[in-house]
């Protein structure tokens, strides 16, 4: 039987804030979009982000886009790129009015503004007093976004392909990318989505750890679809601890609840931030935090019974503020820990959160690889935007708040570059049946039958694999083991079968599949992180404590063979002078 | 906790006739278990086990179904709240895919018709829509929605309507707009909603309200949408 084929100038795979912002930017400007998620939009998981998105705004106190830019590059650990973060710190206010414009209900000010609150890693005048600048929807700020450009898409007819996934990019000899075999789960059912441009918005891998505050559907499809049309991941060693997710469970309590006054407190109730970060405490940036508390656990100075986590003391701040700020915050605890944070500080603990590297991209969101003329040529037809992409605005450490920002400023910006790429490419340029073949051959893999192991009991070895080899400290022999055994639990995919072979719903094949794209992330991650012999930002080798400028200043690229390459940081800002590196201290 | 015994809805159209109900028996139940939990360790026992889920938290509205007889979402219903043996059941009223799985496609249908978004026609400013801590305030306990459908599939007036009743979530999402102070299509949004049905075949039953996961008040939200259109007809 063929394959349905349905043909759109432009194809979206993700729809997330950074899919839907794109999204909405070409349905507006009238192009045929295809929106393809493998979840109901509003379920992706933008939707959980907490405590809002960063920009100047200067609403609260006051503040400009050069201060946001200095904060991301001292947060990257100077591994972002310069001119990114300029273009998106440049950005930011406009994109957070249009934001409210599409009718995002921003918690205000008395003055009828919106509201602004402290978040980790900021200050004004460049290292200077905290700085308030996280615009927030009370504590559901992604939920607020999400819904609002879900309906703004809705009224541009956007047109989206719900509960379809992604198996793989589709792309010709000469490298053009031109579109991707998707599967309805519904029905179970393979479907050719041909497209002139293809924007990869599937968000990041916080599967891979066993505890998490990523969703389960978390799982890196894009990244690991990139690198099997053979383009390597960037600096994929880079992963965030959040240091506050719910001890033992892994829900974030958001950087927000610092932001509004709270603090963490150790076994002796000491307010112990203060000895490693004295001028920012509490609101350092979160490697310096997670951190923090890793060591203060390791020096028996954990709560409760096993000390095996800190304390993340609220009530101070009362009733009043909690239930109007963080009402969501106090809703998780008062279900996951039957709790009510008003009356009792909140257990928390380091927990894997954020994917800082990902598919290489220029500021335009184009996919870029290594090719003959240079580090950096773009793959015609790619695009990738949000947690998935790697543009580099986030270096080695993230702010918090500046993801939200990343995929709607990126996710603009590509669609924007895409709609003059539609104007120069009139028609599309056929698709391959060699690479449909080789898409369906990993589809069709999960019908074999027979004895072998299962998805789960994979899965559950890899995160804990990851979890031990590859977490907060790292230490090179530990990271050599860990290369191994992914490696070996990557070979015993072969073996691994499914029992139900239905079309309907199968939820056990989606799963199988999400599987192999966390192995190729897995490895990725381990592998680039064994090699980075230095600290920085969120990569923290106890046998390399130091950052190293000298050998280390650059990006690494991992390619699907296991090898790896690198490439310079872009030091060189748009307009204004280079922040060269220096010493990190909060 | 000792073992943990459940009755699940079971429903493959490749291979069943017609539905069944499945027992499983879940061993070395931990004591903070949530019902998303459970049904994962289920499903490592029988893959074939179909549900929705993502966040497991609460905030994304996947895993809606019936438990014990009552629409609530699996990931934030503790397990040792549930009488035994937990029985299970797709959301009611709606065609089911598979096992736990539901045809969405009328309720998301039904949101899209109250045009569930923000219409401003005067000309937008270079800077944020002003709007009062008041105003703002309006919104709460409307717009944290998450589309879960546990009201509308719990609503007997939706039941036997589903093509003319619009629903409690999507008259909170109507009301949602009405009552935001940026919005500018008041009357077009109210006369959209004219009629026996749309709006007035809700009887106040107050079903979504007991359900709601989020702790929201679509009948309060409707009450508010039939004032205004009486304040105006008058
Ligand atoms: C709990 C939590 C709180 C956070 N709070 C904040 C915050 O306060 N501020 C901040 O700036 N950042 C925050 N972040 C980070 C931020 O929310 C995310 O990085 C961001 O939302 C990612 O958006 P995205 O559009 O890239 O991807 P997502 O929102 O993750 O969307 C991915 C999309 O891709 C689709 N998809 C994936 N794979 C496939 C496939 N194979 N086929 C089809 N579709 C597929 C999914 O269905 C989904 O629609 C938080 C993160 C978490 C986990
Ligand atoms: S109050 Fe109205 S909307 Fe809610 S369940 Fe009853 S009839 Fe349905
Ligand atoms: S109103 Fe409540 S029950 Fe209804 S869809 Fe929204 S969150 Fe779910
Ligand atoms: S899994 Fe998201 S609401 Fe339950």
């Amino acid at each position: 039987m063929p394959i349905r084929k349905r043909k759109f100038d432009s194809l979206i795979i993700g729809a997330g804030g950074g899919g839907l912002r794109a999204a909405l930017q070409l349905s507006r400007a009238d192009a045929q979009v295809a929106v393809v998620s493998k979840v109901f939009p509003t379920r992706s998981h933008t939707v959980a982000a907490q405590g809002g998105v960063n920009a100047a705004l200067a609403n609260v106190s006051e503040d400009n886009w050069h201060w946001h830019m200095f904060d991301t590059i001292k947060g990257s650990d100077y591994l972002g790129d310069q001119d990114a973060i300029e273009y998106m710190c440049r950005a930011a206010s406009r994109i957070v009015y249009e934001l409210e414009h599409t009718g995002v209900p921003f918690s205000r000010l008395d003055n009828g503004r919106i509201y602004q609150r402290a978040f980790g890693g900021q200050s004004k005048h460049f290292g200077g007093e905290q700085a308030t600048r996280t615009c927030a929807a009370a504590d559901r700020t992604g939920h607020a976004i999400l819904h609002s450009l879900y309906q703004q898409n809705i009224r541009a007819k956007t047109h989206f392909f719900d509960e379809y996934f992604a198996i793989d990019l589709i792309k010709d000899d000469a490298g053009y990318v031109l579109g991707a075999l998707v599967m309805e789960i519904e029905t179970g059912e393979p479907m050719l989505i041909e497209a002139k441009t293809t924007l990869l918005a599937t968000g990041g891998a916080g599967q891979l750890y066993r505890t998490t505050t990523n969703a389960l559907i978390n799982t890196g499809d894009g990244m690991a679809m990139a690198l099997r049309a053979g383009v390597p991941l960037q600096d994929m060693e880079f992963f965030q601890f959040h240091p506050t997710g719910i001890a033992g469970k892994g829900m974030l309590i958001t950087e927000g609840v610092r932001g509004e006054g709270g603090y963490l407190i150790n076994r002796d109730g000491e307010r112990f931030m203060e000895r490693y970060a004295p001028h920012a405490k509490d609101l350092a940036s979160r490697d310096v935090v997670s951190r923090a508390i890793y060591i203060e656990i390791r020096e028996g100075r954990g709560c409760g019974p096993d000390r095996d986590h800190v304390l993340l003391k609220v009530d101070h701040l009362g009733p009043e503020v909690i239930k109007k700020r963080l009402p969501g915050i106090r809703d998780l605890c008062l279900t996951f820990l039957h709790s009510d944070p008003i009356e009792k500080p909140i257990p928390v603990y380091p927990t894997a959160h954020y994917t800082m590297g990902g598919i290489p991209t220029n500021r335009y969101a184009q996919v870029v690889t290594p090719a003959r003329h240079g580090p950096e040529e773009v793959v015609p037809g790619l695009y990738a935007a949000g947690e998935c992409a790697c543009v580099s605005v986030h270096g080695a450490n993230r702010l918090g708040g500046n993801s939200l920002l990343d995929i709607l400023v990126f996710g603009r910006a590509a669609a924007n570059h895409i709609i003059d790429y539609l104007n120069e490419s009139r028609y599309h340029r056929g698709l391959p049946d060699a690479g449909v073949q080789q898409a369906m051959a990993r589809l069709e893999r999960w019908d074999k039958k027979g004895d072998g192991e299962t998805v789960d009991s994979v899965r559950a070895e890899l995160t804990r694999v990851m979890e031990q080899h590859c977490g907060v400290f790292r230490e090179q022999t530990m990271l050599d083991e860990g290369v191994k055994k992914v490696q070996e639990l990557a070979s015993r995919m072969q073996e691994v079968r499914l029992t139900d072979h239905s079309r309907i719903f199968n939820t056990a094949r989606v799963e199988a599949l999400e599987l192999e794209n966390l192995m190729d992330i897995a490895l990725a991650t381990v592998c680039s992180a064994s090699a980075r012999t230095e600290s920085r930002g969120a990569h923290s080798r106890v046998d390399y404590p130091d950052r190293d400028d000298e050998h280390w200043l650059k990006h690494s690229l991992y390619f699907n063979d296991c090898s790896l390459d690198y490439k310079p940081v872009r030091m060189k800002p748009l307009t204004v002078d280079s922040f060269p590196p220096k010493a990190r201290v909060y | 906790m000792a073992a943990v015994r459940f009755s699940i809805y079971r429903y493959d159209p490749e291979q069943d006739q017609r539905a069944r109900m499945q027992d499983y028996t879940l061993e070395h139940v931990g004591k903070d278990m949530m019902l998303l939990d459970a049904l994962l360790e289920l499903k490592k026992m029988d893959e074939s086990l179909g549900f929705r889920r993502s966040c497991r938290e609460g905030v994304c509205g996947s895993d809606a179904m019936s438990i014990n007889g009552r629409n609530s979402l699996a990931c934030i219903t503790p397990l040792a709240t549930l009488k035994q043996p937990v029985t299970l059941r797709p959301l009611p009223g709606r065609p089911v895919v598979r096992d736990l799985i539901v045809d969405m496609s009328q309720f998301y249908h039904q949101y899209r018709e109250v045009k569930p978004y923000l219409t401003v026609h005067d000309p937008l400013p270079e800077v944020e829509l002003s709007q009062s801590p008041q105003d703002r305030e309006k919104l709460d306990g409307l717009y944290e929605c998450i589309l879960c459908a546990c009201c509308s599939t719990a609503c007997p007036s939706f039941w036997w309507n589903p093509d003319k009743f619009m629903g409690p979530a999507a008259l909170l999402q109507a009301w949602r707009f009405l009552a935001d102070s940026r919005d500018q299509d008041t009357d077009a949004r109210l006369d959209a909603l004219q009629g026996p049905y749309k709006l007035f075949r809700c009887h106040t039953i107050m079903s979504c309200v007991d359900v709601c996961p989020k702790g929201l008040n679509p009948t309060l939200a409707i009450g508010k949408i039939k004032d205004l259109m009486i304040k105006r007809s008058v």
